[in-house]
């Protein structure tokens, strides 16, 4: 696996979008933490950009690098390398060498300028974001073979859980006003990695009290002691399910 | 004709030797090497206008009542201590005052409320540079008039809520003082029920477990010039009437259903010149008609202001509201009360006729805030991408959002606040 | 050596294979022919695992190969079009490849007949469709394997390339090697190839050794036997 990965990581690397997209990151966080006088509102403004950009990124780079290493796959499956280690290398290099971006970029500044806990919290969201949307991109990666639809299901995939989920969130919350539907809405944020991470942020700053009587919920479900290790879980389980079900379909699809 | 001017003339010399050199008013020493150790013993002792002097020591005495018309003064700060078991002093009678002394540790109960200093059916009270430590209530007044609470310490590290007293408790009163006490850790720090006339002034309220200041049933009083800093709430007004509001500071009051100031069920207020600064939410009012707002700072708050649905009439004008999370929310769709010429920081209208007023009304509610109001558990949707995008479309195009609820006036540059 | 037994694969609802059973023995040049879309690429690309049939197994040494990888350090493959990364470099390429099949008994000579070394810098994209066969050829030969298989080995081959790979065909088949081999162009089997397999709608039609197809149909080359078998099957 080391001398796989190390190839994919050489051309990841050689493909110098992974080193574009550091520097973009690093740059956005500094200049965030260098403009703003105040450390909370440069860590909201960074929120933004882990929950909307690191999950686009992800979701893109790893599908089009899939798409286009087709040939290196079928190079190595006439080779004798298991069909599994092809994939899981792959996987490795693509959420490793996205991993290192990140915390390269942003995980230096805000460990610079933030509290401890929120920044470890800020960092691990924001890997935990890298690996779910590279294994979200290997899934939509092995239900099409054409290109287009499968970089066009990615986007779908970003789309749904950035905008679309939380439209049905509120949505649901106009619909079932009249009912007590906060512990509902709770578990139901956990369906989607991107609400988890930031609701999990935000209640390490202080605006959490703003979040009121819901949110004080979520800290007891998914904030605190046990609640951590579960939210934790559940992140676990969106960054492998998704590329376990991959690599299943992978090792029966035909090349 | 000529003798009554003669006792006019001999009563008015007794009267004014009595003032200057009051003839039969003793100092009574009482201290560990005085001939008298116990303040119980002095006070029976002690006739109406004596003096109690207290010398340095601790004092266990239980209940120590004061019945008679006289000065208790510590001198370099003799503790009395109330061992968590007694109501410390019992202040019974017109006149009284307490001053110099470390109280500390009275006892507990919520049957009869003991407090380090009590004061029954007893005015012209006055209750000086005390520190009041590690107490169930520090002060406690019923039906007193005209008494005076300045410059006392009082704190305490009461954690329970319907397990603790208040700092400065007033019943049924009138025309208080209440002036420069600090006071920390108690329920409320100072709390108000049937009290009307009084004032409160230039008072810090910190870290208190359930509000800085709270007004119950109460009217006609003004507070100026206080702190209240990390309470629950900062102050709660309600119930009352006609109080008067200047130059506070509510600053920090910061966690679930944390208020700067909340009015509930009020009328004919008045707030001038005071700042509420990051407040869960700065002020709420709930069912508060004719309340007059002007000059206030609103500044980092998550609400600047909470205008429930209920209130009418109340009038917000020339203030600043800047760098808060939600300027104003409400819960309603109508809108009784008026906002005019107030500075916006998230007001994006121009000025062509530069009079430094903006031509285009501001609408300050956004739609989230109006979302979340109704809805309270879409705060968890709080900073999330849709939630950015809905009040970015509602700016440009106000639908959901009441069309009345609008500053006709708003500033474009805040006021010197 | 090589067993298909009673493999079937459809790609959707088009059935590529067709219940095709093989047998395939070790030191014989094997053509494996038949016309456009007859399932050749298939069966050879099912052999190598890269194509998993609906039924059927595959026996390689004895051994079912489905779900395994270590028979094909037995074999050397070169695709009808080599795919290989874009960005990478030919001596990256085989460094890659030396390294994931680590052999201390390497075949270097269509490296050095191939002249490679004056072109490893260049990336795969830049190459011409002949080159890349080089690569290919190259990579095929390069672990010594026992079985080869040359899926259109010459096309796009400049003529002294070509028959420096004919040569080295020969000279496998002649160490031992089962090479197969499929092409269009029937005239370049001659005298490389020593049996036939002849396929059509995912079929096998015939699996015969050269010399006695040829004197069955009484002709004196493949193309002329295959054709008269063909022509003998209409009327038949």
């Amino acid at each position: 696996m080391a001398k796989l990965l190390k190839h994919i990581l050489l051309d990841i690397l050689n493909n110098k979008i992974v080193i574009v997209y550091t520097i973009v990151l690093a740059a956005f966080s500094w200049s965030v933490f260098g403009l703003e006088d105040n450390t909370a509102k440069g860590i909201l403004t960074l929120l933004n950009i882990l929950l909307l950009i690191v999950p686009l990124v992800a979701s893109l780079f790893a599908t089009i690098y899939l798409y286009n290493s087709n040939e290196f796959i079928e190079l190595l499956l006439s080779q004798p390398v298991k069909r599994s280690l092809i994939w899981k290398s792959l996987f490795a290099g693509l959420s490793g060498s996205l991993s290192i971006a990140f915390l390269l970029g942003v995980a230096i500044p805000v460990l610079l300028f933030a509290e401890l806990s929120t920044a470890l919290v800020m960092i691990a969201s924001g890997l935990f974001l890298t690996v779910i949307f590279v294994s979200i991109a290997f899934l939509a990666n092995v239900f099409t073979r054409d290109k287009a639809k499968g970089i066009g299901l990615a986007i779908m995939g970003w789309l749904y859980f950035a905008l679309l989920f939380d439209a049905i969130v509120l949505f649901l919350f106009f619909q079932f006003a009249d009912y007590p539907i906060e512990k509902v809405v709770v578990l139901l944020s956990a369906l989607s990695p991107i609400d988890l991470c930031r609701i999990n942020i935000l209640l390490h700053l202080d605006v959490s009290a703003m979040m009121g009587y819901t949110g004080a919920i979520f800290r007891d479900y998914f904030g605190a002691g046990g609640g951590l290790i579960l939210s934790s879980t559940l992140l676990l389980l969106w960054a492998f399910v998704p590329f376990y079900i991959s690599l299943i379909r992978f090792k029966n699809k035909d090349l | 004709m000529n003798s009554s001017r003669v006792i006019t003339g001999a009563l008015f010399t007794f009267l004014l030797t009595s003032l200057i050199c009051p003839a039969r008013a003793h100092t009574i020493k009482v201290g560990p090497q005085q001939a008298i150790s116990s303040i119980t013993q002095a006070l029976t002792m002690a006739s109406n206008g004596d003096t109690v002097e207290v010398n340095g020591g601790t004092y266990k005495e239980g209940n120590i009542i004061i019945s008679k018309s006289i000065a208790l003064i510590g001198k370099s700060r003799p503790v009395l201590d109330g061992q968590f078991r007694f109501e410390i002093l019992s202040v019974k009678a017109n006149g009284v005052l307490v001053s110099g002394f470390q109280i500390q540790h009275c006892g507990q109960g919520t049957l009869d409320d003991p407090g380090a200093i009590k004061v029954y059916d007893a005015s012209q009270v006055r209750i000086e540079n005390n520190d009041l430590v590690d107490n169930f209530f520090g002060i406690y007044l019923q039906y007193s008039h005209h008494s005076v609470i300045k410059n006392n310490r009082i704190s305490a590290k009461q954690t329970i809520e319907n397990q603790s007293g208040n700092g400065i408790h007033c019943w049924k009163s009138d025309n208080l003082q209440i002036t420069g006490n600090h006071i920390s850790g108690h329920r409320d720090g100072i709390y108000f029920e049937f009290v009307t006339e009084s004032v409160i002034w230039r008072n810090i309220s910190e870290n208190n477990l359930r509000y800085g200041l709270h007004f119950m049933f109460s009217g006609s009083d003004a507070y100026f010039s206080n702190l209240f800093r990390r309470n629950g709430a900062g102050v709660a007004v309600m119930f009352t009437n006609k109080v008067t509001m200047m130059n506070n500071t509510f600053t920090e009051n910061w966690g679930d259903a944390a208020y700067g100031l909340l009015l509930k069920e009020i009328s004919d207020c008045t707030m001038i010149g005071n700042r509420f600064l990051k407040n869960t939410t700065g002020i709420m009012l709930d069912g508060s008609n004719r309340v007059y707002m002007e000059k206030n700072l609103l500044k980092g708050n998550g609400w600047g202001m909470r205008l429930q649905a209920n209130c009418v009439d109340d009038t917000i004008v020339r203030n600043n509201f800047i760098g808060n999370t939600f300027d104003v929310s409400t819960n309603g769709s109508l809108t009784l009360n008026k906002f005019d010429h107030n500075y916006w920081d998230k007001y994006e209208g121009y000025d062509l006729n530069k009079d430094q007023i903006g031509d285009v009304p501001y609408h300050p509610l956004s739609l989230y805030s109006v979302v979340a109001e109704r809805n309270p558990p879409a705060m968890l949707l709080y900073r999330s991408f849709i939630i950015s995008l809905l009040d970015k479309s509602e700016k440009m195009m106000p639908s959901l959002t009441p069309a009345n609820f609008v500053d006709p006036h708003p500033l474009l540059k805040p006021l010197p606040l | 050596m090589i067993h298909f037994q009673s493999i079937s694969k459809k790609f959707g609802r088009l059935p590529v294979l067709n219940e095709v059973s093989l047998t395939l023995e070790k030191g014989n040049c094997i053509a494996l022919i038949g016309p456009n879309g007859c399932g050749k690429t298939t069966l050879i690309k099912s052999l190598l695992g890269m194509v998993i049939p609906d039924k059927g197994d595959i026996l390689f040494n004895g051994q079912n190969i489905k779900g395994q990888e270590k028979y094909r350090s037995q074999i050397g493959y070169m695709p009808q079009i080599g795919r290989y990364p874009d960005n990478m470099r030919i001596a990256q390429v085989i460094d890659m490849i030396k390294q994931i099949r680590p052999s201390s008994d390497l075949d270097n000579d269509l490296y050095k007949q191939f002249d490679m070394a004056t072109m490893t810098d260049k990336r795969m994209r830049t190459l011409s469709g002949g080159t890349i066969q080089k690569v290919s050829a190259t990579l095929a030969f390069l672990f010594r394997p026992p079985v080869l298989i040359l899926d259109e080995p010459t096309a796009g081959l400049d003529p002294i390339a070509a028959e420096i790979l004919k040569e080295k065909i020969i000279a496998a088949r002649n160490n031992g090697s089962l090479v197969l081999i499929t092409s269009h162009v029937l005239s370049e089997l001659e005298g490389l190839v020593n049996r036939l397999v002849f396929m059509q709608d995912g079929k096998v039609l015939l699996h015969e050794d050269i010399e006695t197809l040829k004197a069955t149909t009484r002709q004196s080359t493949i193309a002329k036997s295959i054709t008269a078998l063909l022509k003998n099957q209409l009327n038949g």
